[in-house]
């Protein structure tokens, strides 16, 4: 089932990531996850928290069988409003240094340049859950931006404006941010394979902060990537067959 | 009123009227879409709830479309919608953004006949920035500080359009477990849906059916339309066909791929179907 001799696959070592930010002891506790659509690596990451044994409760937004909430869409809104999802995932078609993020496009409004799909529902989730971690694997200076041309949902809030949390980190293809909204700037946490502060300031727009020694994503542990390879990906391949195939070369059952 | 077919649904729905559509994944009715098309509706305007997809890049491609209000407009895995995309580009319809719990919530303060309700987040986005017809008020209730918050007014769709699995000699259709489109033909003014068979009897008299029902009371016009959702998804009775979507998305990236993919899908079928 599983080969831990296997080469790491870069989407493995991401996932890990990824779990370990869910797992942060530092963070407030994440007792009811959501992953929206068209995330594979979140929702990865979840399933790999999940079957390590935490008691976490998720709720995979496009899983087709077994969708969680029998009130329609609007039931996680109404959650997240009352503060009953702890953390949730969002990416961008931009994304900038102070954490705001651009899913409408670029250019005026509404994205005239190029259009992006939208905000969906970013502008509420990023206020209402206690933390959010970013993800986008593309780590280029035209995504990781100086300042996004449209704020769909903004990383900090003016004082007074009702807010539970913002950005907890930004993991790219490149490395793992921290986010620190007190300061509404993000510092360089870890490096992944073949990396270093200064390929990742050429990949990026926005300035950030760095110590001087900054250490490497770990790899996934063996017992992780065994978990990854066999039972994430079973629970995977129905809503991400596309992504089980390419990094794990399974295909789903007609 | 079980009407004879999806176009006699479709011709209830005059051009300019405001229409709420769910998205790929909550049972739009594919089939009034492409029933709109044939009959050459106009200046529609168009709610995705809370998004859009399929069957609004194909209505906006189509030139039945003035203007859409929704949260983001995507094909899925598909990618980008590439006739709303180009439709933006050009200037040729309106784009009203919102975030998802926005259009929920203004249905919402419709299904209630209040004016507005609150809705929390939003404050510092460009979404709101480009929204008049939002509000932002001092929560009336704070204890202390002034607390903003943002007042939705209530939307009121002149139709609601659907695909649901069911429905019964009482009028009553059933979808299962996806509520936003209860929420959505409890809004508008009246609901057209299209499903996949009639069956006898009154779910309402089912305790196992009433609760995945709409009841006769919101409906205003029923039409069998057989695998009405096509390309998306119908609950548990079939699947999203990707390879349609992706084929489709392929096709509609120009004016002229579109123009021959709507005359072989959508009008050469209808008359297939005529003669047949």
């Amino acid at each position: 089932m599983s080969a831990p001799d296997r080469d790491i696959a870069p989407e493995e070592r991401i996932i890990a990531a990824l779990a370990r930010l869910i797992l942060d002891p530092s963070a407030p506790p994440a007792r009811h996850i959501a992953v929206g659509a068209a995330s594979p690596m979140p929702a990865a990451a979840c399933w790999l928290v999940k079957l390590m044994g935490h008691d976490v409760r998720l709720s995979l937004l496009h899983k087709r069988s077994g969708n969680p909430f029998t009130e329609g869409t609007r039931e996680l809104f109404d959650l997240t409003g009352q503060g009953r999802i702890d953390l949730f995932f969002l990416g961008g078609g931009q994304i900038d240094g102070q954490a705001n993020l651009n899913l409408v496009g670029t250019g005026e409004w509404p994205g005239r340049d190029v259009r992006f799909p939208g905000s969906f529902g970013s502008a509420f989730m990023y206020f209402m859950t206690p933390r959010t971690i970013l993800f986008r694997e593309e780590h280029s200076p035209r995504v990781l931006v100086d300042r996004v041309d449209n704020i769909s949902a903004p990383g900090v809030s003016a004082p007074g404006v009702f807010r539970r949390g913002t950005a907890q980190a930004l993991v790219t293809g490149r490395c793992v941010f921290r986010f620190h909204p007190d300061r509404a700037r993000f510092s360089l946490a870890n490096l992944h394979p073949g990396e270093t502060v200064e390929s990742v300031r050429e990949a990026t727009g926005f300035a950030f902060d760095a110590e001087d020694e900054i250490p490497a994503t770990p790899d996934p542990t063996e017992a992780e990537l065994a978990l990854l390879r066999g039972r994430v990906c079973d629970e995977m391949v129905e809503t991400y067959p596309e992504f089980c195939a390419r990094v794990w070369g399974r295909r789903a059952a007609a | 009123m079980l009407l004879p077919s999806v176009d006699a649904l479709a011709a209830r729905i005059p051009d300019g009227a405001l229409v709420a559509i769910p998205p790929d994944n909550s049972l739009p009715s594919v089939a009034i879409a492409m029933a709109l098309i044939r009959r050459g509706a106009r200046g529609l305007r168009l709610l995705g709830v809370p998004v859009s997809g399929f069957a609004t890049d194909i209505l906006i491609g189509a030139g039945c479309v003035a203007e859409v209000e929704t949260s983001a407009v995507s094909l899925g895995e598909a990618g980008f919608a590439p006739r709303f995309s180009a439709a933006l580009r050009a200037g040729a319809i309106t784009v009203r953004d919102a975030t998802c719990p926005a259009i929920h919530t203004m249905l919402q303060a419709a299904e209630k006949g209040v004016p507005f309700m609150p809705l929390r987040g939003l404050i510092g986005s460009d979404i709101l920035a480009n929204r008049p017809d939002w509000k932002v008020m001092p929560n009336p209730f704070a204890q202390d500080g002034a607390d903003p918050i943002v007042l939705l007014p209530a939307k009121q769709p002149d139709f609601a359009v659907f695909h649901a699995a069911l429905a019964d000699s009482a009028g009553n259709v059933w979808l299962g477990r996806r509520r936003e489109c209860a929420t959505i033909a409890h809004a508008s003014r009246a609901a057209l849906v299209t499903v996949e068979r009639v069956v006898e009897g009154n779910f309402l008299e089912d305790e196992r059916m009433a609760a995945g029902a709409i009841t006769a009371t919101y409906i205003d016009a029923v039409a069998i339309a057989e695998r009405g959702a096509r390309p998306a998804a119908l609950l548990d009775e079939y699947g999203f066909d990707a390879a349609y979507v992706a084929a489709y998305a392929r096709a509609a990236k120009t004016e002229e791929g579109f123009r021959a993919w709507l005359e072989r899908e959508v009008f050469a079928t209808a008359r297939k179907a005529a003669a047949a």
